[in-house]
């Protein structure tokens, strides 16, 4: 296998990692927004309490994924930056935002006549952001984004604006409310919880339908990805995803929650992984491929041995810090309302 | 206004914007862990007090460096895509390490800040520890980045202009990059240390509250140890900078110190106003000789003026000059004022005096609190706006790199109006969680109060 092949699944994986991790989050934040019901405080708490020890690290899989692509495929982030100047940067409007409002929230008890309401744009930008992204991976594979000798041809900076980029932003939406929805049952309990639950399953309902939809129109707006989607290999993984999907929306309707949790995850990641090999071997379908964009090979060694050097400082790490604040852990959204309505009734 | 303008704009905002977060970042964990440490150690209630307040600084402040860092990342792509194309592959090693030090940072950062009540006493100092390490990490690993664009290296070019013979690691370890580390290292625990000595010299200097003077006493201790040895170490390592950027970018040392004409037995030219048409300076304060030996290490040595380099390749000599002014200003002033306190200080504490009744250096301390801050936005000019018209000095223009996608001054405006409202509602919870009022309602949440964010009390 060259070089460029395993730092281009070290990227995947790495944007696997922040599908699974961070778009958790940009979940969070849409069950902020859409908090509801006489326990709608409690929600919002319990988000903030599962959200609180791990957002910054796990946003910083966002960053890894698009250092190493710099680092060893910049023909290819050239043309990227310059095709989805206009979505990336409000990617980073919305990054800035939810970030600061989730911390600047966080204190907002105490700090009584800041203005604007911080907790409206933390869940306004949790969901804008998502579908942006989403929509940047789309104009990749969507074959609009033409690139001869590194230059962007005219038209391809609009690409993202296409139904079928779009689509897959809605989609990519749907899975963060998922996926937060069914993480957060597991630091819940009693009501609360069976509130989660709800949500999660009318996430599920609205992805499958969004799923659909995006799958038609890659039919006729991406036809090559279509083709490979549709035959083996990537076809085996996109069918396992499938089967994954509704097997995880029955963990959640019987109250599995641990299943509910691995099979989520486990669909999001056959998708993506499906998605990454019909793509394959572009990283901007139809012009720039991996080996073509690929760094000298003196810098993609580099790369593969700063990462499992680094790996072996993180895994470490990222495992304490979810053994101490994650696993299931019901009490920990209770615990945080009692002290609440504690300092609430002083 | 052209979109080349726009671009310089946005990124020296959004970086100018950056540092003070990341600085506050690196330093504040380290008098975090001294002032936790000390109550694991003595049992003083205040050293404890003091950790969780500056824990929930840090909390707030984090988060905003780590979502300007993340723009900054996507930046560099979105404004010099051609430059970065270049870049990546040799500078690109620095910030994959950086990511490394992020995640770690991130992830203790986590467990301390909401690791009060889940952490025996113990472990929760040790978790501070990797916070401070991987902070100055990042720090220190991003400015090999920096350093490669004044010192590019690890690379030929061909007639043609290609890129042969990449050595990611001999750009990484480019001339330039030990100094300068050192010196932004220093600089920004200096800047921090000094800022938050500044505020509780305010607060003694009030004594609103005196039953908090042992609180403020000890807090200013710790802020002016560390803000007190890095103020007297920076201005030797930026001599050492000064002599180094003599050899590797002299244009940009003509223009820091507004040197027209090559010259031996070059002035020291202090303060003035350059005239950059006219090449010649008005209203400094020259002192002969000096330069040449502060450049060269010799009063005769021979010092490069402007006039030898091609007048498109000058730097904007009037904001390079000013900006280095302001910046050592500031370093020789928060040098003699930490030199004032330590002696102060030292006597004071064996004639078993208090040195915080001294309100003159309770005053000058006030005055001082910003200087750090100003000195590193100046110093950052210095070396940014000197290394033009080059974004990799001598190798590539900034016009060269720069994004070929229209609307840059949209982006810009955007950027601006994001930065001062983040800015606006920091000072505003800045000042509040400084009055106390985060105690008060902090101390009503009682144990294990996880609402998202700061310290806990109670441990
Ligand atoms: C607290 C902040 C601070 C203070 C007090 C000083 N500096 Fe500084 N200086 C910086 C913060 C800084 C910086 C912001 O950190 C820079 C920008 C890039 C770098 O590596 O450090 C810098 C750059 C910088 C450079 C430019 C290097 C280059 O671009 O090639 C020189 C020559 C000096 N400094 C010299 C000095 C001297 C002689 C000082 C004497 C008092 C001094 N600095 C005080
Ligand atoms: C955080 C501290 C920093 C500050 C305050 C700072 C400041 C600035 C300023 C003022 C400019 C505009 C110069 C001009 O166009 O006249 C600039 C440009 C730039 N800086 Fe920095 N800089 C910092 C660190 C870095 C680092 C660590 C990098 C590493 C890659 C970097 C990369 C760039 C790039 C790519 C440009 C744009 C090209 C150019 O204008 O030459 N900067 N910076
Ligand atoms: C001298 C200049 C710089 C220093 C000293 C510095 C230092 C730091 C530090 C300490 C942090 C941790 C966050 C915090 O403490 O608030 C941070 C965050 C970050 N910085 Fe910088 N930085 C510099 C310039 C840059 C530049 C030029 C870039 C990118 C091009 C960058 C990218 C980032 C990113 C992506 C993060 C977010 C990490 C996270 O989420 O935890 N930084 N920086």
């Amino acid at each position: 296998m060259p070089a460029y092949e395993v730092v281009a699944l070290v990227t995947l994986l790495g944007v696997l990692a922040y599908a699974l991790l961070g778009g958790a989050d940009f979940g969070g934040g849409v069950w902020d927004l859409f908090a509801s019901g006489p326990r709608k405080e409690a929600q919002r708490r319990a988000i903030a309490v599962a959200m609180g020890p791990v957002w910054e690290a796990n946003h910083v899989w966002l960053i890894f994924v698009i250092v190493v692509l710099f680092t060893a495929f910049p023909v290819a982030f050239r043309a990227m930056n310059v095709a989805l100047f206009w979505p990336f940067h409000l990617v980073l409007v919305g990054i800035v935002l939810r970030g600061a409002a989730f911390a600047f929230r966080a204190h907002g008890h105490e700090a009584a006549g800041v203005p604007l309401d911080w907790g409206r744009v933390f869940g306004a930008a949790s969901v804008i952001t998502p579908v942006l992204l989403g929509a940047s991976l789309g104009a990749l594979s969507s074959g609009q984004v033409r690139v001869t000798d590194g230059v962007v041809a005219q038209g391809g900076e609009t690409a993202w604006l296409g139904p079928f980029p779009l689509a897959v932003g809605v989609l990519a939406l749907a899975v963060c409310a998922y996926l937060a929805a069914v993480y957060i049952t597991l630091e819940t309990e009693g009501p609360l919880r069976e509130d989660f639950r709800r949500k999660g399953l009318w996430a599920w309902l609205v992805g499958g339908v969004v799923s659909l939809g995006t799958l038609l129109l890659t039919r006729t707006e991406a036809p090559r990805l279509w083709g490979a989607l549709t035959t083996p290999p990537a076809g085996l993984v996109v069918v396992a995803g499938v089967l994954l999907a509704p097997a995880s929306a029955v963990a959640l309707w019987y109250r599995r929650f641990a299943w509910a949790r691995v099979l989520a995850a486990g669909q999001v990641v056959l998708l993506l992984a499906g998605w990454a090999m019909a793509q394959w071997p572009f990283l901007i379908y139809p012009d720039l491929t991996v080996a073509d964009s690929a760094a000298p090979p003196a810098t993609l060694r580099a790369v593969l041995w700063v990462v499992p050097i680094g790996m072996l400082l993180l895994i470490p790490s990222l495992w304490y810090l979810f053994a101490v604040f994650k696993g299931e852990n019901p009490s920990a959204a209770r615990d945080a309302a009692r002290d609440h309505e504690r300092s609430a009734g002083r | 206004m052209s979109e080349l303008f726009a671009a310089r704009t946005q990124m020296a905002l959004s970086l100018g914007f950056h540092i003070v977060f990341a600085a506050v970042g690196m330093a504040l964990p380290i008098m975090m862990l001294a002032a936790e440490g000390r109550w694991l150690r003595t049992g003083d209630g205040d050293a404890l007090r003091l950790a969780k307040t500056w824990a929930r600084v840090t909390a707030v402040l984090f988060a905003v460096g780590a979502v300007s860092g993340t723009a900054l990342s996507f930046e560099l792509g979105l404004l010099w895509p051609t430059f970065m194309e270049f870049a990546g592959p040799l500078f690109g090693l620095a910030f994959t390490m950086e990511g490394f030090a992020f995640f770690i940072e991130a992830i203790f950062l986590g467990l301390y800040l909401y690791g009060w009540n889940r952490l025996s006493p113990r472990a929760h100092w040790l978790c501070g520890i990797p916070v401070a390490v991987s902070g100055a990490a990042s720090g220190i690993l991003v400015l090999s980045a920096n350093s490669w664009m004044q010192t590019p290296a690890g690379f030929d070019l061909t007639p043609e202009g290609r890129v042969v013979n990449v050595d990611p690691i001999a750009a990484f370890f480019n001339p330039a990059y030990g100094l300068m580390a050192l010196h932004s290292t220093l600089s920004v625990y200096q800047a921090v240390g000094f800022a938050a000595a500044g505020v509780y010299a305010y607060a003694l200097l009030r004594g609103r509250r005196p039953e908090r003077a042992a609180y403020n006493r000890r807090a200013l201790a710790i802020a002016m140890a560390l803000g007190g040895v890095t103020a007297i170490l920076q201005p030797i390592a930026g001599d050492r900078l000064a002599k180094q950027t003599t050899r590797h970018q002299p244009a940009k040392l003509a223009a820091m110190e507004a040197q027209f004409e090559t010259e031996r037995g070059a002035p020291l030219r202090i303060g003035g106003w350059p005239d950059e048409e006219g090449q010649r300076i008005d209203y400094a304060i020259e002192i002969p000789g000096l330069l040449s030996y502060l450049a060269t290490g010799d009063f005769d040595g021979e010092v490069k003026g402007l006039a030898d380099f091609p007048r498109d390749e000058w730097p904007p000599v009037r904001v390079v000059h000013v900006a280095f002014q302001v910046m050592v200003g500031c370093g020789v002033l928060m040098a003699a004022l930490a030199v004032w306190f330590g002696v102060a200080w030292w006597r004071d504490r064996r004639a078993g005096r208090d040195p915080t009744a001294r309100r003159g250096l309770l005053r000058a301390l006030v005055l001082a609190a910003p200087l750090g801050f100003v000195a590193i936005e100046a110093g950052w000019t210095v070396t940014e706006v000197g290394r033009q018209p080059w974004i990799a000095y001598g190798v590539m223009r900034t016009a060269e790199g720069v994004t070929p996608a229209t609307g840059v001054p949209v982006t810009l405006a955007l950027f601006t109006l994001l930065y001062l409202g983040l800015t606006v509602t920091l000072i505003v919870l800045l000042r509040r969680l400084s009055r106390g009022e985060g105690d008060r309602a902090r101390a009503a949440d009682g144990p294990a109060s996880a609402h998202a964010g700061g310290s806990h009390a109670g441990v």
